[in-house]
């Protein structure tokens, strides 16, 4: 058994571990110590609190960490890297549901203990677990802010929780990426304050006047609604996000999933709890900053859905869209001397990876300069481009991000574009009334000839038009990526 | 309508006098009948332009003896000339042509095909886009003119183009004028300056300066201050230039004369005749064995002296080449590529590749061609959808002075530092009203967090965005850490509380290895080249 003493230790060990071990992923090649910190700080924290003061019931503790273990390492095993998205989305509703559960609990043993104190029953004598008898040493300040805490983790994990759930829904395609929302009692005539963002509001304000009435000495039904409403509002508020936005959501509940388990830190009093928590939470806050600023968007305006309101008629595009066959797209990269590949989530949808590795593959062994450009929310997850390269074994030292490749584009013979739209949409820069006007773009229009491989003639997720595919030295390469690029293939020498 | 495998292609020889050019050649005939087509020849049709009739039947080509069996064997006439009014009788209903036709200056012709109810295309009519450019014959013949105008001059020109210094002396490099940069213009800068003579070329359009100095030679700058019409507007070709702008140009030519070995003239504007660039008294000015040749002779010339089709030489010993045929003198390359400019026309014409004709007038290219159709005169042909054929030249912005420069980083750097100490003062007073009320125990761990969120948005700011998704697996895994919490709660007599927490402790474990396992797979695939 540890003392105390020697798992304050433990407990600071892990948290340096796990600051190595996010630190550490500043470049790939320290990455790969990094997850050894982390995973050796995981288990110094499990070992120390599991062999630490007040805890029993090893036999538990034991089946439920085996169960989970196994089922961790089955999914692990198994998930594709296209389905990253989805797989990370889940892992968050986990943490939101055992925010949830703990808080709970920690109100369940909070009146347990309230009714051994009220009953005179001695400390000693109680059947007490370490939580138990912190809560049993708090005084009345300490209890109410206690239940802030009980009521913040609860709050935090039941939005995490529904969120991630629908967000995993519809990165799985399992529910449709358009965005919807509830107009309460008809679509067409809708009470203002039932329907929209209005209803998060209102429910956000009975779970706020339902914690004053838990602050105030009502039971645990009060707990128990907030869950309910806090859940309703998570899934009502991802449900409302569309599709493309999804890097920021996942980001943004990668962030609660920190908060959640910082405030249940605080419930329990456990410092690694709440250092782990900030540092996850803060890191989320700032994957969803990066996201937004890649977007050039409010995150208020992406959590509330929706494009912003644009300042007058977009700019007319004129010009036509002109196909191209295979074998013109590989005179031009046979001719070719630099290419850039702009990779999007099409890609990923059409698990094309392998086939764009195979290509850069033979345009690489003939002297030619082939690099990546990626957008910071090309795909569903910030970082999915590059995840997804590496495993279809591209170098990562060719796929290089916005900033640095946007300068090169001019000197570029050949751009090639794969299920991108939006981020190399020109009339971001160009048109001011653009619904995107202002968000950074891969200027692929620079370079010499562009192709752009793309299912069909319709519009992006965001219904913009992209003047893009009308240049003059666009050319359109229409079908399934990877389809047209096993058809491009052969007639690379 | 006759049956899928029948519509064939056939090309009758040229009838004009010193025509060598054949709208066929064996090889676009191979892709022509990739599209579907049958295709035919009129004997010697090609001989001219060193294609046998043998070269033919080697492709599939049916050769046909005679003109009038062709005419009437095939579905679709490609040839290079104008038809003659012979030829135009040969016409039939539903027949289609296809070949240059200058429908402006021909309009006899044109009432003639429309009463025979055939469908006329003319090649000199293809509109001026990118997508057009590989149907555009008169640009690739105009680059062969271009090409074979400076092969001419060198035949007539007594001395090298190069510069070289040998044993038996040093020899100056020719210095050659070319006078306008269009196709013709820049092919003729591009052979001048590869054969080593120092160029000069000159052109109204100022926007052209760019090609002409890509192409190696030196533009003719010409101070004026009158704004040029963008050649944007006119469809690419040059517009006819003010009297005062005239003058000034040609004070200019006069001033380059003497020095000028050799002079191409290109300058044409469209539906004029050519403009005269070159007076009598710049001919004179020149010294003895100079050559000058004149591309735009079949309008006029722009030299006052030029003859059409001929060459002459002055009584000061400046020879004139005026000759209206170059592209027929270089006929096999001439007809290689108006072959292949017409197998483009077909491509389009078929858009199924199943061997069957799909005129389509709402194609801007198609349309633009189109001279007759279907018993009416479609000329002139409305302008394109597309207009833009160069883009506006943006403004550049502007260059910052250093000066500037550092008053931007000054202000930006003041800007940033403002922020910060206002977000830590705004901090520091959150954290004050907070100790303030809340008692010490809450305060110990507020303080942990409070560094902790600091901590993180340190390291994390340095995380590499091709990391952020293993950066996203590896934080799901630690905030697993919340297992703790479960594992804390889990020793509690209450059974609702062993239930939740055990619940808590699958998860959050599934959370841990889950996502440190996913990393690592991750972080494996990441190989450096």
């Amino acid at each position: 058994m540890f003392s105390i003493g020697l798992t304050s230790a433990a407990y600071i060990a892990a948290s340096v571990l796990f600051i190595l071990a996010l630190g550490g992923l500043s470049n790939q090649e320290s990455a790969k110590r990094a997850v050894w910190y982390g995973i050796v700080g995981m288990f110094i924290a499990m070992v120390a609190t599991i062999f630490g003061p007040g805890v029993s019931n090893l036999f538990l503790i034991l089946v439920a960490v085996a169960g989970g273990a196994v089922a961790g390492t089955y999914v692990a095993g198994r998930v594709q890297m296209t389905e990253m998205p989805q797989l990370v989305a889940a892992l968050h509703s986990f943490v939101g549901l055992a925010a949830v559960f703990i808080g709970l609990n920690a109100d369940v043993m909070l009146s347990t203990v309230n009714d051994l104190k009220a009953a005179g029953t001695a400390m000693a004598d109680a059947d007490l677990t370490g939580f138990g008898e912190k809560l049993w040493k708090k005084d009345s300040v300490e209890i109410a802010i206690l239940k802030v805490e009980v009521f913040l983790g609860i709050f935090i994990g039941a939005v995490t929780f529904t969120g991630s759930v629908v967000a995993f829904g519809k990165l799985a395609g399992k529910i449709d990426g358009k965005p919807v929302q509830i107009k309460f009692p008809s679509e067409s005539a809708p009470i203002p304050f039932l329907s929209g963002h209005w209803l998060n509001a209102v429910s956000l304000a009975a779970c706020i006047i339902l914690g004053f009435m838990y602050f105030n000495g009502a039971g645990i039904w009060t707990m128990v609604l907030v869950t309910i409403i806090a859940g309703f509002i998570g899934w009502h508020l991802i449900m409302g996000i569309g599709g493309a936005d999804m890097p920021v959501v996942v980001s943004m509940l990668n962030s609660y999933s920190g908060w959640a388990a910082a405030a249940i830190g605080f419930t329990l009093g456990n410092d690694l709890l709440i250092v782990t928590g900030a540092l996850v939470g803060s890191s989320g806050a700032i994957l969803s900053y990066i996201m937004c600023r890649a977007m050039n968007r409010k995150f208020v305006s992406v959590i509330l859905g929706g494009f912003g309101g644009t300042g007058g008629p977009a700019q007319e595009v004129s010009g036509e869209m002109i196909a191209i066959e295979a074998e013109g797209v590989a005179a031009s990269l046979n001719d070719a001397d630099s290419v850039i590949i702009v990779p999007g989530y099409g890609m990923a949808v059409a698990q094309a990876q392998q086939a764009v590795s195979e290509l850069v593959r033979k345009l690489r062994s003939q002297g030619k300069e082939v690099r990546f450009g990626i957008h910071p929310v090309a795909g569903r997850l910030p970082g999915h481009m590059n995840v997804l390269l590496a495993e279809a074994k591209v170098p990562y030292d060719i796929v290089l991000e916005m900033d640095e490749i946007n300068d090169d584009f001019p000197e570029t013979d050949v751009a090639i574009v794969i299920g991108s739209n939006d981020i190399v949409n020109p009339a971001a820069q160009d048109d001011p009334n653009s619904p995107i006007a202002g968000m950074p773009v891969l200027e692929v229009w620079k370079s010499k000839q562009v192709f752009v491989s793309k299912r069909g003639q319709g519009t992006g997720y965001s219904g913009i038009e992209n003047p893009l595919f009308f240049k003059e030295n666009t050319r359109m390469f229409y079908g399934d990526a990877k389809a047209s690029l096993d058809k491009l293939l052969p007639m690379i020498d | 309508m006759r049956g899928k495998t029948d519509v064939k292609i056939g090309t009758p020889k040229e009838v004009f006098e010193g025509e060598a050019r054949v709208a066929m050649t064996p090889d676009s005939a191979r892709q022509l009948q990739k599209l579907g087509y049958e295709c035919a020849i009129e004997a010697g049709a090609g001989s001219a332009a060193g294609f046998s009739d043998a070269a033919y039947k080697e492709a599939g080509v049916k050769v046909i003896k005679g003109a009038a069996p062709l005419w009437k064997a095939v579905d679709i006439i490609a040839k290079v000339r104008p038809p003659t009014e012979t030829e135009m009788k040969r016409l039939r209903e539903g027949q289609t042509l296809i070949s240059f036709f200058y429908p402006a200056a021909n309009e006899k012709l044109m009432d003639l095909a429309k009463s025979k109810g055939a469908n006329t295309i003319a090649m000199d009519m293809v509109p001026r886009i990118s997508r057009a450019q590989k149907m555009d014959a008169l640009s690739s013949m105009a680059n062969i003119a271009g090409y074979r105008a400076v092969i001419e001059a060198g035949s007539n020109f007594g001395r090298f183009f190069t510069g070289q210094v040998t044993a038996a002396g040093k020899v100056p490099p020719a210095k050659v004028l070319v006078v306008g940069a269009g196709v013709a213009g820049l092919a003729a800068i591009g052979t001048a300056t590869s054969l080593g003579a120092i160029t000069y070329a000159f052109d109204v359009r100022p926007e052209v300066a760019e090609q002409i100095e890509s192409m190696g030679a030196e533009f003719v700058f010409l101070e004026f201050d009158e704004q040029q019409q963008d050649g944007a507007a006119t469809g690419g070709y040059a517009a006819p230039s003010s009297p005062e702008f005239r003058d000034k140009q040609l004070e200019k030519f006069r001033e380059l004369a003497p020095e000028m070995d050799i002079v191409i003239t290109t300058a044409l504007i469209p539906n004029r005749d050519a403009p005269v660039l070159w007076t009598k008294d710049m001919v004179e000015a020149m010294k003895p064995g100079s050559v000058i040749v004149d591309l735009a002779a079949e309008r006029g010339g722009n030299c006052e002296l030029t003859v059409p089709d001929e060459k002459i030489v002055t009584e000061g010993g400046v020879t004139i080449v005026g000759y209206t045929d170059f592209p027929s003198r270089m006929a096999a390359q001439s007809s290689t590529l108006y072959a292949t400019n017409i197998r483009h026309m077909m491509t389009d014409l078929t858009p199924e590749k199943d061997g069957e004709v799909n005129h389509d007038m709402e194609d801007d290219v198609i349309r633009g061609a189109t001279v007759t159709f279907e018993n009416e005169i479609t000329f002139p042909p409305p302008p394109p959808k597309i207009q833009a054929i160069a883009a506006q030249p943006k403004e550049k912005p502007k260059e910052l002075t250093p000066e500037e420069k550092r008053a931007q980083e000054l202000a930006a750097f003041k800007e940033a530092t403002k922020q910060q100490v206002a977000m830590l003062a705004a901090g520091g007073v959150l954290m004050l009203v907070i100790g303030a009320y809340a008692p010490a125990s809450f305060m110990q761990h507020f303080i942990v967090f409070a560094l902790a969120c600091f901590v993180g948005f340190q390291v994390i700011w340095n995380v590499s965005h091709a990391l952020h998704t293993p950066l996203m697996a590896i934080t799901n895994a630690i905030s697993g850490i919340i297992v703790v919490g479960a594992l804390l709660q889990i020793g509690s007599p209450s059974y609702l509380v062993i239930f939740l927490s055990f619940i808590s402790v699958l998860i959050a474990s599934i959370n841990i290895v889950g996502g440190f396992l996913v990393t690592r797979r991750m972080l494996a695939m990441f190989q450096k080249s």
